[in-house]
């Protein structure tokens, strides 16, 4: 546990470590956090990735190959945010229980990234699996992504690494995991999609909880150095949103996808800035991702569901809605 | 407490929701804040209210409602002035998305408004400011019937 200043010049492992004590909680943040992250564990032999088969040979040579090279891809950040990135923001930790979190954090991407294999291994064959991570070590862009983030994880600013790492699980992870969404809004790899929900799922706490942080760190700081924060957030953000677009050209071109991709990209950028704190940066004439997609993601996401926005004709009042006893008790 | 606030919402540490709820610039009397501590004595609204809440992805959708939400719809009063909610959460929880403001508005029998993501666009900001605005026309006018 080390203040901002402090963490400028600790080293990559804690030098002191007390016990900790989940009764006090100095911040509940930690303890809710953590709940949230045990409750929503999943393993992903429990999903029925063999039913998959038959949808995966309905798909062209060519939509197997860029399946296969998202799926790799994805698992390489995984594998950074598992074995380095959230490992990397322990020593800057602002409370003891933070450093707990973030072992967990640790843990589930290192699930992520090993599900990704899982999948693989039900749909392809050896020499598939082989060619697709030849291509994640050769591909520019992707090398070049890690290597950006890599940099800033091997640095000594724990808020820098704070916000790389929420621009990664927030931002960097969706021009992969449009593919998924996109399958299943076509009812293909429903099944293999359910798995990329879960792990859609842990990235938007992990990306809430580091850049709260961020921003309780924040409070910390001078007016000088908020600003260079956020300078250098916008400028990270630019740099990678450069590097995504040209990753997202040269795998979604030949498909046909990549205009479409671009919008879940700024779409998420945004989410990833509010994240961080930060006003939305890409205006809603860029964001407006795919009806199809956004519904494979949230089945209730789309306008029809407000009563403001919708049309109001489908809008039913007083649906029915599956409760829990402790949701309610009146 | 007493409020005649119009617009009354819970936000936890992160001041998401309260952050949106900054950008309406509505009058500082025109807006209520729930205590963030579950043990805090709870509000008493007055006037009738549109009640903004976030999901936090719960596994299931379950345990959604926020406890400090609870307990201040645990009073009958406040149930009888919630005209409608507003959600706030994100797409990545799938059909959780919001769910707490599915659940408010199901056992209330008030309308789900509107929804947002994280703290809000400037078009969500925009969107309900209006939508607001309109609302409050409709429901005064139905009042005046």
């Amino acid at each position: 546990m080390t203040t901002s200043v402090e963490a400028e010049t600790s080293s990559t492992l804690l030098d002191h470590v007390e016990a900790i004590n989940w009764n006090r909680l100095p911040d509940e943040k930690d303890g809710e956090v953590w709940n949230r992250l045990v409750n929503n564990f999943w393993l992903p032999e429990k999903v029925p990735v063999s039913n998959d088969v038959q949808s995966w040979a309905t798909l062209t040579e060519e939509e197997k190959t860029l399946t296969m090279r998202v799926f790799t891809g994805l698992t390489l950040l995984d594998t950074i945010q598992g074995t380095v990135g959230a490992v990397a923001l322990i020593p800057h930790s602002l409370t003891q229980h933070e450093e707990a979190v973030l072992t967990n954090i640790a843990f589930m991407e290192s699930v992520h990234a090993k599900s990704y294999s899982q999948i693989f291994s039900t749909l392809c064959s050896t020499k598939e699996i082989d060619d697709a991570f030849r291509w994640s070590r050769e591909n520019p862009h992707l090398q070049r992504k890690a290597q950006i983030v890599m940099d800033y994880y091997h640095g000594s600013d724990g808020q820098k690494k704070r916000v790389a790492s929420t621009i990664l699980e927030s931002f960097l992870f969706y021009s992969g995991f449009y593919l998924p969404m996109h399958w299943s809004s076509r009812a293909k790899l429903t099944n293999t999609a359910d798995i990329i929900r879960l792990i859609i799922r842990d990235e938007a706490v992990h990306g809430y909880y580091i850049g709260y942080k961020y921003q309780r760190a924040l409070e910390l700081e001078t007016p000088e150095r908020r600003q260079e924060l956020k300078d250098y957030t916008f400028e990270l953000l630019f740099e990678l949103y450069d590097n995504e677009v040209a990753y997202t050209h040269d795998l979604y071109d030949g498909v046909g996808l990549a205009e479409d991709v671009k919008k879940f990209l700024h779409y998420n950028a945004n989410k990833a800035l509010m994240n961080l704190g930060y006003e939305a940066m890409f205006p809603a004439d860029v964001t407006d991702v795919n009806p199809a997609i956004l519904s494979a993601l949230s089945p209730n996401a789309d306008e029809n569901h407000d009563f403001f926005s919708g049309s109001g004709s489908s809008y039913v009042i007083g649906k029915a809605v599956e409760t829990e006893d402790e949701d309610w008790d009146f | 407490m007493l409020t005649s606030a119009r617009l009354i919402y819970f936000s936890s540490v992160s001041n998401n929701t309260h952050r949106f709820v900054e950008k309406l610039r509505m009058p500082e009397e025109e807006t209520a804040r729930l205590p963030v501590h579950t043990g805090a004595e709870t509000l008493q609204a007055t006037e009738p209210y549109v009640l903004v809440l976030p999901t936090y992805g719960a596994n299931g959708g379950r345990g959604s409602v926020p406890k400090q939400v609870i307990k201040f719809l645990n009073v009958e009063s406040n149930r009888r002035l919630l005209r409608g909610v507003i959600g706030a959460g994100n797409t990545n929880f799938h059909e959780s998305y919001c769910i707490a403001g599915d659940i408010v508005a199901a056992k209330c029998n008030v309308p789900h408004l509107y929804r947002f993501e994280l703290m809000g666009t400037p078009e969500d900001v925009s969107k309900v400011h209006k939508g607001l605005e309109e609302f409050w026309k409709q429901q005064s006018s139905l009042s005046a019937v």
